[in-house]
């Protein structure tokens, strides 16, 4: 089942790069990404089942809408303060607690908060993440989970989880 | 001139000022950490809007220039984190107006406990 599901992945990408519908390629490209996924084993989660619930997708384009938005809305930022004679920043590293269980779900985020500028991931604990803040509004672990986190958390919560 | 490529080439002008701002801090920023925040991610933006740029441009590439992007998306992240993570851990300070520095103060039990 994993198998299968990592190369309809693969197989998927491999036509958006060579938008073409000629069964040659075609053919080449299920092969390709067969042996692939057979010999690479964890593109595909843990439980296959999470691959068949629409739900998940539901939120997945929700949540790229909201962490593009997020994205720009601190980059503006971070230009700001890059531009600003001054060089207004308050920087440290700060702790975080996430709800999140599965590695797929905690790499996400860590992804997403290093991609938005601003917030940076130096490291991952357990639960804990360190978090390098270019602008340190509170150093409570609380409110900054409340400020880092919980945006992302409750779309990736259902994504992932 | 049509209509989408000049949104095409409105977005790489776009892209082109986030990574020239970003360029632009990582000389400004005062410690590694720093300026891995400018220069890592003033460019995200940067490099998927010129990509993308190109993509709306050459409407034909648009899912091409897609799947770049993605790929940058997975990948910049991870590149970035793990620089952090090495500066951190071969002891390079942090700026002296920093403020907090909670993985100094719990590193010695993590080291600890990734022993056991």
């Amino acid at each position: 089942m994993r198998v299968i599901i990592s190369t309809v992945v693969l197989f998927v990408v491999w036509v958006i790069l060579t938008q073409s519908f000629d069964p040659q390629e075609l053919f080449t490209g299920l092969i390709v990404a067969a042996i692939v996924s057979m010999i690479s084993p964890a593109i595909a989660s843990d439980k296959p089942k999470k691959w068949f619930q629409p739900k998940r997708y539901g939120y997945l384009i929700i949540y790229l809408f909201y962490f593009i938005w997020q994205m720009i809305k601190s980059n503006l930022d971070v230009a700001k303060r890059v531009i600003n004679p001054k060089l207004p920043i308050n920087p440290g590293i700060v702790k975080v607690k996430t709800k999140l269980k599965t590695n797929a779900a905690k790499l996400a985020l860590a992804n997403s908060i290093t991609l938005t500028p601003g917030t940076l991931t130096v490291d991952i604990h357990d639960e804990w993440f360190y978090i390098h803040w270019i602008d340190v509004r509170s150093e409570d672990i609380q409110k900054a989970t409340q400020d880092i986190v919980e945006g992302f958390e409750k779309y990736l919560e259902v994504i992932f989880e | 001139m049509l209509w989408y490529q000049i949104i095409g080439i409105i977005m790489i002008i776009i892209g082109a000022t986030f990574l020239f701002l970003g360029a632009l801090g990582v000389i400004r920023m005062p410690d590694v950490y720093n300026r891995m925040q400018a220069g890592t991610k003033a460019t995200t933006l940067g490099a998927l809007s010129v990509i993308m740029g190109v993509g709306v441009f050459h409407p034909a590439w648009i899912f091409k220039t897609g799947i770049i992007s993605l790929f940058i998306l997975l990948t910049n992240p991870v590149s970035s984190n793990a620089l952090a993570r090495a500066a951190h851990n071969s002891g390079v300070p942090l700026y002296e107006k920093s403020v907090v520095d909670r993985y100094a103060e719990d590193k010695e039990k993590i080291r600890a406990e990734e022993e056991k």
